[in-house]
């Protein structure tokens, strides 16, 4: 069983039903397959540190998900592939330090950024 | 009159130390701009050791997550003025 965590940028000219129904997508893929979804988060349109595709924002979202299948993250990022409303994407091996640092910052422990949080809660309130 | 060395002050001069084993950090976010943003100087490029004093290990970590954070569009690959 291994972590990952994958985040990944949206097109922002994007409804956000629309932005809501690809993170869905994904999701599905992956519970599809049998992998354990841990956390999923959406940190909303953000200021991008250089333009992707002439666009300067972008809606980020984050995945967290624990899988036995070492071919999961192959067809994941397929999908990101097919999928023209990604931008970006980076999925990430989480080691046992960063399983650790994850699940304190699920309970918000590291507050520096406040819209993170709110965003949970509203999740929470969903 | 000859040229003399001027005598170094060591008291003056701090040790080096690893913020990373000193706080006892173990991994290093690429999520978290603000912190990534010390160890890169004002063009965005990762700062040496010898500046930082972060021990190999960590320095390898924090180049890792540098360039993460870059390819996610949280940081920029090259900038003017980034402080």
């Amino acid at each position: 069983m291994k972590n990952y965590e994958t985040v990944f940028i949206l097109n922002p000219v994007l409804s956000d039903d629309q932005a809501k129904d690809t993170v869905e997508k994904f999701v599905k893929v992956l519970t599809k397959a049998k992998a354990e979804v841990i956390n999923v988060e959406k940190w909303g349109l953000k200021r991008m540190a250089y333009p992707i595709q002439n666009k300067s924002t972008g809606f980020y979202n984050l995945i967290e998900f624990a899988t036995t299948s070492s071919d999961l993250v192959n067809t994941l990022e397929t999908e990101f592939r097919r999928d023209e409303s990604v931008m970006r994407f980076l999925t990430t091996v989480l080691d046992k330090h960063a399983i650790v640092y994850n699940a304190r910052r699920r309970k918000g422990e590291f507050n520096r950024n406040k819209k993170q949080t709110t965003t949970r809660k509203e999740d929470v309130a969903a | 009159m000859t040229l003399m060395n001027e005598p170094i002050k060591r008291a003056e001069i701090k040790p080096k130390y690893c913020r990373f084993k000193k706080n006892g950090i173990k991994y290093i976010d690429y999520k978290d701009p603000d912190f990534l943003l010390k160890f890169i100087n004002e063009q965005g490029k990762i700062l040496p050791r010898r500046l930082t004093g972060t021990s190999w290990k960590f320095q390898n970590k924090v180049a890792q997550a540098v360039k993460r954070a870059r390819h996610i569009a949280i940081l920029p690959y090259l900038a003017d003025s980034l402080k």
